[in-house]
């Protein structure tokens, strides 16, 4: 199959892309015709680029310009290859739910562990009865095309009450390489449950592999969640994801993502706080290197009066990459008492590294304490001297006051077998740039 | 033998010569005392030993151990001996001073080739130098001279160079900051540390400190130069009669 180019103007190049996957998109013939309708949408508005607001920093077509054909199904090679990964990757302890290109495999997941605490079912399962979960409040063009194409994904029910006694991981390993892959999952947690979830975006051994991810996430009151997302991805992937959150009345979500890799990545998550007396707390890490474009959108929605939200940025830029957070929060004018904070802080590695930080406050109740922050800078020569005069070697130096400089994000981690983990990450990053 | 050996120093800072040609011998197992008026260099020439980046060192050399030291690197410098206790020591927020520490003697065990510290010996190394110098073992979980009082930094420095045992030390105004008995704990660990091998180089303003560490020879810096030495008696004349005498040298 040729690669179809994706570029408004070029409709018959994308219809292509539909066309020759619609034989292996699940769901009924009504489900079919709600991917026809998201598809016709992506195909109206094509590839996000400058001039919309929303991706002024991530031009899509410009870093990534075509959207690659949709991957085969994995074959026996590649599950082979895909359990080396699962192995390499999973948090000891945790469930696993593992997607290869695309599909869910249960061969390589803990179904049956995980019966007993969460309802579980497949993306696949599910449209063949309903489309609900191809719809989503906010769109965009990748939003639509993850709707139209969406191939599978995981569908989980936390039972109200349920105390997970081990973390899930659903892990999403790109096998196929210049392929697409396109997956939607739902997580519904139930009031006063309490889980942790983990998404890990790993490659085994792919290359030039382009994810569109997309996530539901609807917390209810009184639950306590820590949901940990891991971007990474091999260096020349583009993984484009898309979260969107409802939480209840008195509830803690901890929202984390990290970024590692990719040539182009986004992390974009709508939040929306819509029960009273809930905490958010959300904080993310890019670390960048080569000519890596790493970008994390977020709008938080206070919908309901006292809610506090708190988000801590991190980025840690070298080389040529590049890294954009952008931050919006709203506060409803009924969301009285509000309390939402937000810190960006870039570390720039090198002189061409470049940061885009865009923290935005859209205020519209009048008895709130909102506020944002946003700072760029090198390393403390100072600190990296005293550092090489007691003996560490520049590098060295380097990769500890990084590790302090992410450290505050990733400390917000409470298992610590989780956090040890997520460090894991970013020293093998570190080593990268050695 | 001589450990350390400045000859006809000339450094300048943003275009200005600080040190105008300084000469200045260390020998093992001595002690040597620097003394002189605010601003006559003393820092700057600690910071040019240890490799701070900014002075241009425009003539002479400093050779240690008879090697060439203006052409290593700070952290080679420190896995050869040489270590500097600062007279402002930086606070580093996120790295625990107990990582900082085994990190930094591990890297200048692998420079020298030796093997890495096990964590029990570590441990037991740590506990044995803090408690010697009354650190208690939780302030060594907060970031390195985060929130410690000015005292506290000085003796964190003087716990680093005994963990690091150098051949050079050089003490910046060990004892500003420092009430009497945190001053004789200090000098205490000092003196433990005094050996045939090792030097040490205590530059301060204050006579009281060479009580407790007694030094063998004693110079006056003024201006950017060495402009006297002598026995340990100098430091007490010159807690009677001052710097003028040596301003106009
Ligand atoms: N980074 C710098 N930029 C400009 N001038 C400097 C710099 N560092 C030192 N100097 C100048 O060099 C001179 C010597 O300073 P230095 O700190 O070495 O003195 P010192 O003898 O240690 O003084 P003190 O007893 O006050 O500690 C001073 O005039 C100082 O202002
Ligand atoms: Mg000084």
């Amino acid at each position: 199959m040729n690669v179809a180019v994706a570029k408004t103007g070029n409709g018959r190049a994308v219809s292509d892309l539909f066309a020759s996957a619609e034989g292996r998109l699940p769901g009924s013939p009504a489900v079919i015709a709600v991917r026809r309708e998201a598809f016709e949408t992506y195909e109206r508005l094509g590839l996000p680029h400058r001039r919309i607001e929303e991706w002024k920093y991530t031009d899509l077509r410009a870093l990534v310009g075509e959207v690659l054909p949709l991957a085969a199904a994995p074959d026996a090679a590649a599950l082979k290859r895909a359990a080396d990964a699962v192995k390499a990757h999973a948090i000891a302890g945790a469930r696993k739910l593992v997607l290869v290109d695309g599909v869910f495999v249960a061969d390589l997941s803990d179904v049956k562990a995980l019966a007993s605490e969460a309802g579980f079912k497949t993306l696949r399962e599910t449209l063949e009865k309903d489309s609900g979960l191809l719809k989503t409040a906010a769109i965009d063009a990748v939003i639509a095309l993850n709707a139209a194409m969406a191939t599978d994904g995981v569908v989980l029910d936390i039972a109200d009450g349920a105390q997970l006694s081990a973390p899930i991981q659903i892990i999403h390993v790109a096998i196929a390489a210049s392929a697409s892959t396109f997956t939607r999952s739902q997580i519904a947690v139930g009031k006063g449950a309490r889980a942790t979830i983990i998404e890990s975006f790993v490659a085994a051994g792919a290359k030039a592999y382009q994810v569109n991810d997309a996530v539901l996430v609807k917390v209810g009151d009184n639950a306590d969640v820590a949901h940990i997302r891991l971007m990474d991805d091999s260096p020349d992937a583009v993984n484009i994801t898309s979260q969107f959150v409802t939480i209840g009345a008195n509830t803690k979500l901890n929202f984390f993502n990290m970024t590692t890799g990719a040539a182009v990545s986004r992390m974009q998550g709508f939040i929306t706080l819509a029960g009273e007396g809930s905490e958010l707390s959300v904080n993310g890490v890019n670390l960048l290197q080569k000519t890596e474009h790493g970008d994390t959108t977020l709008v938080v929605d206070h919908a309901v009066p006292n809610c506090v939200s708190r988000e801590v940025f991190r980025a840690v830029i070298d080389d040529r990459a590049h890294s954009v957070f952008q931050g919006r929060i709203i506060v409803r004018p009924d969301a009285q008492k509000t309390d939402g904070k937000m810190m960006i802080r870039a570390l720039l590695l090198s002189d061409e590294a470049e940061a885009d930080n865009k923290p935005e406050l859209e205020i519209f109740a009048d008895d709130v304490s909102c506020g944002h922050g946003a700072t760029a800078g090198a390393l403390d020569d100072s600190l990296l001297f005293y550092l090489k005069a007691r003996g560490l070697p520049e590098k060295q130096a380097q990769a500890l006051l990084i590790q302090a400089f992410v450290g505050e994000a990733i400390e917000q981690i409470a298992d610590d077998d989780l956090r040890e983990h997520v460090i894991g990450i970013a020293e093998r990053w570190l080593e990268r740039r050695q | 033998m001589a450990l350390l050996e400045v000859k006809d120093l000339k450094v300048r800072v943003e275009e200005r010569e600080i040190l105008h040609g300084l000469t200045l011998t260390v020998n093992e197992g001595e002690i040597h005392a620097i003394m002189g008026p605010n601003g006559s260099g003393k820092s700057t020439l600690s910071h040019v030993i240890a490799g701070k980046p900014g002075y241009e060192v425009t003539d002479g050399e400093i050779l240690f151990k008879g090697e060439d030291l203006l052409a290593m690197a700070p952290n080679e410098r420190a896995a050869k001996g040489v270590f500097l206790a600062f007279q402002y020591p930086v606070e580093i927020p996120g790295v625990s001073t107990m990582n900082f520490l085994r990190t930094a003697l591990n890297a200048q065990r692998k420079a020298r080739g030796d093997s890495e510290y096990s964590t029990p010996d570590f441990l037991k190394k740590v506990r044995e130098v803090s408690k010697s110098l009354n650190i208690p073992q939780d302030m060594l979980k907060r970031g390195v001279n985060v929130g410690f009082s000015g005292g506290e930094k000085k003796r964190n420095e003087v716990l680093q160079m005994a963990l690091f045992e150098p051949s050079l030390c050089i003490l910046d105004e060990m004892d500003s900051g420092l009430d009497i008995d945190a001053l004789r704990i200090a000098a205490d660990g000092v003196n433990a540390l005094h050996s045939p091998k090792r030097a040490m180089v205590v530059i301060t303003h204050y006579q009281r400190l060479l009580n407790y560490i007694v030094p063998d020879v004693v110079h006056v810096m003024s201006k950017g130069r060495v402009v006297k030495s002598g026995a340990k008696d100098l430091a007490l004349e010159l807690e009677s009669s001052g710097y003028a005498q040596y301003e106009d040298a």
